[in-house]
């Protein structure tokens, strides 16, 4: 793990040096216009309306970054050529691959980490107190993680066998419909046979449901996220992030640089 | 092919021979669809092995975003070195290198011939018994490139077995005890450079100056270079030359064995390989 380790170090400090972070300043200037204007445009709700807005942004920004430079890690390194001396090294490609992943994801946790003080600034900015429910905001942020790091999973997958380009426009479909993955499984449709709606079925079992970390709703309107959820959709995102990780090595580890 | 442990061996070819591709296959960044290959005894597929390798790849292309210092630290965790010696031996290398003075540059501002160097530095960083060098003269000065020919015989001197690919034959002849020549994909040839052009001579030269209004009858066949003379002949016509310009009073500079060279050796094999390919096309085979 030593090596998995090495890689992940020196992602997170090409992520840091390649300004990625600079995305926090459009953060915390979004959440500083919210908290003035919030206040005089929404009367007794400001506190939900600063909650969904941090969430949702908080959301988007991770996601263009876990698409856009999950995609990036390894095709960036077969374009420039860096990674020919480092696998010539007493490096397995599986460890290079997860190093990677696990940089990107460290990246994304400092990031999310930062906005979500940004979020709690911005709610204190606006209430002048903080109460034990907005602790629940931490738990839809570390939701919120565990959906990018699925994504960075699937970035890479892609972009170990097809273009930047293709490895993006697969990366968000799959987002998109994963998103809407739980309605195409209680879909009713009368015109479709049984064996298509058995078809969709299947498939959306496949997609990575991303509904199962979405609490933001529930956190905005300051109820509870249940603990079982958490556990549920923590053991999803290990489980089908392994899957995907596992087939991205395993094509990885035979295709050749030329 | 067989590379003998300890020696520095060439691998030659035109462009597209092959060359990358073999070297490719060794440290494993492409895999064969047949065949097999070992280094140290070893499988090419054993990851362990490679901490014996030291690699450097052909224009080689590191993290810009990095200083040489970071980077040679960051290839140095991938072996078992402790953290004394891994910073010892990276400030010992950029000075091998001469790279001690931009060692705080970030890699995108180098040069070329900069980088080469720090691919050096990274491939011997933590001295490897196996040392394979793709094109490592490419993009360097002169100065740069006396700098890696020292380095390769000091890696000999050492003990280190040294590949080494290169289509400058020059270099091939001063440091390899072996080459291999490889065209259109096929190996050629393996030996020394001596017993790839063969030791046959092919005949005699001889420099020589001549006073104004001496003509001796060698004259006509000779080559003016400003005051001097240069002319060929067949060993056996060697004394009666040196008579006749004796006797015109000439001053004889040199006299030398006309050898081929590596250069000679080659050009016949990729000569010989271009006509056999055209002779396959014009009979339609």
């Amino acid at each position: 793990m030593k090596n998995v380790w090495t890689v992940a170090t020196n992602t997170f400090r090409e992520a840091v040096r390649d300004r990625v972070l600079y995305n926090l300043v459009f953060f915390a200037l979004l959440m500083m216009g919210a908290a003035i204007l919030v206040g005089q445009i929404s009367i007794g709700i400001e506190e939900s309306v600063i909650v969904s807005l941090g969430l949702t942004a908080i959301s988007v920004i991770g996601l263009f970054i876990a698409v856009f430079i999950g995609v990036g890690l390894v095709s960036k390194e077969m374009d420039k050529r860096t990674l020919y001396a480092l696998l010539a090294k007493p490096v397995e490609r599986w460890e290079f691959l997860l190093g990677k992943f696990c940089g990107l994801v460290m990246t994304l946790t400092v990031n999310t980490a930062a906005m979500a003080v940004g979020l709690y600034l911005a709610l204190w900015t606006v209430k002048h107190t903080l109460e034990k429910s907005d602790g629940w905001i931490l738990v839809a942020v570390y939701l919120i993680l565990l959906k990018l790091a699925l994504i960075v999973a699937l970035a890479l997958l892609f972009s170990c066998f097809t273009t930047p380009f293709l490895a993006i426009l697969f990366t968000a479909g799959i987002y998109v419909a994963g998103v809407f993955a739980g309605d195409l499984r209680t879909m009713q449709a009368v015109d479709l046979s049984p064996a298509t709606m058995n078809l969709l079925k299947g498939i959306s079992y496949l997609l990575p449901n991303f509904e199962n970390f979405n609490v933001m709703g529930a956190v905005a309107h300051g109820r509870a996220v249940p603990g079982a959820l958490v556990r549920q959709a923590t053991l999803y995102a290990v489980v089908y992030g392994a899957v995907v990780l596992a087939a991205a090595s395993a094509i990885f580890s035979r295709r050749n640089l030329k | 092919m067989r590379v003998d442990t300890g020696e520095v061996f060439g691998f030659l070819g035109p462009n597209g021979a092959g060359k990358t591709t073999t070297i490719k296959l060794l440290v494993r960044l492409i895999f064969p669809d047949g065949g097999s290959a070992r280094i140290l005894g070893k499988s090419i597929d054993d990851v362990a092995m490679h901490q014996e390798i030291g690699y450097l790849p052909e224009q080689p292309y590191f993290y810009d975003y990095l200083t040489a210092a970071e980077l040679l630290d960051y290839f140095a965790r991938f072996h078992r070195l402790t953290p004394t010696d891994r910073k010892m031996r990276v400030e010992n290398m950029l000075k091998k290198v001469g790279l001690e003075t931009a060692k705080k540059i970030q890699l995108r501002k180098y040069s070329k011939g900069m980088l080469q160097r720090v691919g050096l530095a990274q491939a011997i960083l933590h001295d490897p018994q196996v040392v394979i060098l793709d094109e490592p003269m490419s993009g360097l000065d002169p100065l740069g490139r006396r700098e890696v020919r020292d380095i390769i015989l000091e890696l000999k001197k050492e003990g280190r077995t040294v590949l080494f690919s290169t289509h400058i034959l020059s270099d091939a002849e001063m440091l390899c005890d072996r080459v291999g020549v490889l065209v259109g994909g096929k190996l050629r040839g393996v030996g020394t450079p001596e017993e790839m052009v063969g030791i046959k001579t092919q005949g005699m030269e001889i420099l020589f100056e001549v006073a104004e209004g001496k003509n001796p009858p060698l004259l006509a066949k000779a080559t003016r270079t400003g005051e001097r003379y240069r002319v060929q002949m067949p060993e056996e016509e060697l004394y009666g030359a040196i008579e006749q310009l004796r006797a015109a009073g000439a001053r004889i500079l040199s006299v030398a064995q006309i050898k081929p060279t590596l250069e000679d050796f080659f050009m016949n094999l990729v000569e010989a390989d271009r006509a056999q390919a055209n002779a396959v096309e014009v009979s339609g085979k």
